[in-house]
């Protein structure tokens, strides 16, 4: 017999604790058991990139890791970005430059785009999409997010 | 059928999990794992996360070799070792994507013994040796003995993959590898050569060409000895490009592809014999170049 698991870990600076069944990927507990509905899930295995998440600060695809697994870590979700109501100069860029559409890919982009930035502050357009290589969109065409994350990129730079 | 999931925290507690449930599947970054239970292809009984041994995720220079912890990422390898393994370095890179890399791990690739796996060629090319743990013991495996069929690896039922050694590069070293586009592609092929001037050998080897990852033996064997005997390994000289030509040649002859969905055995074969020649002149005009740099 298999019984619940108990998962407790951070997500946004905010610890939560839930039961969930071991077989539970990390992206349907985020959303159904904790309410985290920015965890996009397209795919379901691997591909799509539109639920990666950050994991103890390095990107993951949350559909290719157990609940059980984010055990103790601290994870970041596109609801996390934000501060006081102040969008992440990311998305302040992806709106600008029209970095989205329909918007289903966007919190997989901005986590990829967010981890490439911290590595690298200052891309050249072929490192960005090799940043963001994991992660498909299927109405921008990419340039525009292209332009979205370098222009975060030099307001970043020029902030900090 | 629940799944059981077992969580050790400690290499010995999973060690003994692995001998009390020799069928657990083993997970780690979960690129393979994952996708296979999302997809209902694989229902294990029991899955053994090792992601909480934390003694996994080192690597450290162990005698003559670099031993790579089965826990070691992509990322981290290509941060910390490209210097010392340039191939499985530049094979990493090629690996899915940023998400998959921080997570994926050679071991992982080992595990899964795909044919088509990206660190296969270079690690078959370097000599690297499995090391696996159960507990019964430890266990040193040959590359060229680990792989003995299409997804099936030399493991005991029992055992766990603790790490991977690799000498570090002696000579130049490159990877090859053909997709459909640069990230997130199962390669169509894939091709890895190390150059090995203090021994005057060469390792040669491919992915997605045969039921196997698999050496050249003949091609690299070929190569040894017409740098040897032209007096080549000292002097440097441009390569004669007749050899290059047979060098391609004999490389396409050791693989028995198959026409699938990615691609067709014809094509797999010439792509074969292009990067073997390609990534050898890349290889030699390295160790060229080296030699003028360590001469001015």
């Amino acid at each position: 017999m298999t019984g619940k698991v108990t998962v407790t870990l951070k997500v946004n600076g905010r610890t939560f604790s839930a039961d969930c069944e071991p077989r539970k990927t990390l992206a349907d507990f985020l959303r159904q058991d904790l309410g985290f509905t920015g965890v996009h899930l397209g795919c379901e295995h691997g591909v799509c990139g539109a639920c990666t998440i950050s994991v103890d600060g390095s990107t993951a695809r949350s559909c290719c890791m157990l609940a059980v697994q984010a055990e103790g870590t601290e994870v970041t979700t596109v609801e996390g970005l934000a501060s006081d109501g102040n969008l992440h100069p990311l998305q302040e860029a992806f709106w600008k430059h029209h970095g989205l559409q329909c918007g289903f890919c966007t919190p997989g982009m901005l986590a990829a785009a967010s981890e490439l930035l911290e590595d690298n502050p200052d891309p050249t357009a072929d490192e960005i999409r090799e940043g963001i290589s994991g992660n498909l969109c299927r109405c921008t065409g990419y340039q525009f997010i292209v332009d979205s994350v370098q222009d975060a990129a030099q307001h970043l730079r020029s902030t900090t | 059928m629940a799944m059981e999931f077992l969580r050790p925290a400690t290499w010995d507690e999973a060690l003994a999990a692995k001998a009390e449930h020799p069928g657990a599947l083993p997970i780690s970054g979960g690129t393979d794992v994952m996708v296979e239970i999302n997809f209902d292809a694989t229902r294990p009984e029991y899955l053994l996360d090792l992601t909480r041994i934390e003694e996994l995720t080192d690597w450290s220079a162990d005698g003559e070799r670099l031993r790579i912890g089965a826990g070691v990422t992509y990322t981290s390898l290509i941060a910390d070792l490209a210097d010392r393994l340039p191939g499985l370095a530049m094979a990493s890179r090629t690996v899915g994507s940023p998400q998959i890399r921080n997570r994926g791990t050679v071991a992982g690739n080992l595990g899964s013994a795909s044919p088509a796996g990206d660190a296969h060629p270079p690690l078959l090319a370097d000599d690297a040796v499995v090391e696996a743990h159960s507990a019964r013991g430890v266990r040193h495996i040959p590359i060229t003995e680990f792989y003995t069929g299409v997804k099936r690896n030399a493991l005991e039922p029992d055992e766990l993959i603790a790490a991977v050694l690799v000498p570090p590069a002696d000579g130049p070293q490159q990877f090859a590898k053909i997709g459909t586009r640069n990230a997130m592609v199962i390669s169509v092929t894939a091709f890895g050569l190390a150059l090995h001037p203090s021994t005057g050998t060469v390792g040669a080897a491919f992915g997605s060409a045969a039921p196997t990852p698999r050496r050249a033996t003949k091609a690299e064997q070929f190569l040894a000895a017409e740098l040897t005997e032209s007096g080549r390994w000292d002097s440097r000289a441009e390569l004669d490009p007749a050899a290059v030509t047979r060098f391609g040649a004999l490389v396409a002859e050791a693989a028995t592809p198959i026409d699938d969905v990615r691609g067709t055995a014809d094509y797999r074969t010439h792509a074969l014999s292009v990067m073997a020649r390609r990534t050898l002149v890349w290889a030699w005009t390295d160790y060229r170049r080296k030699r003028v740099r360590t001469c001015a």
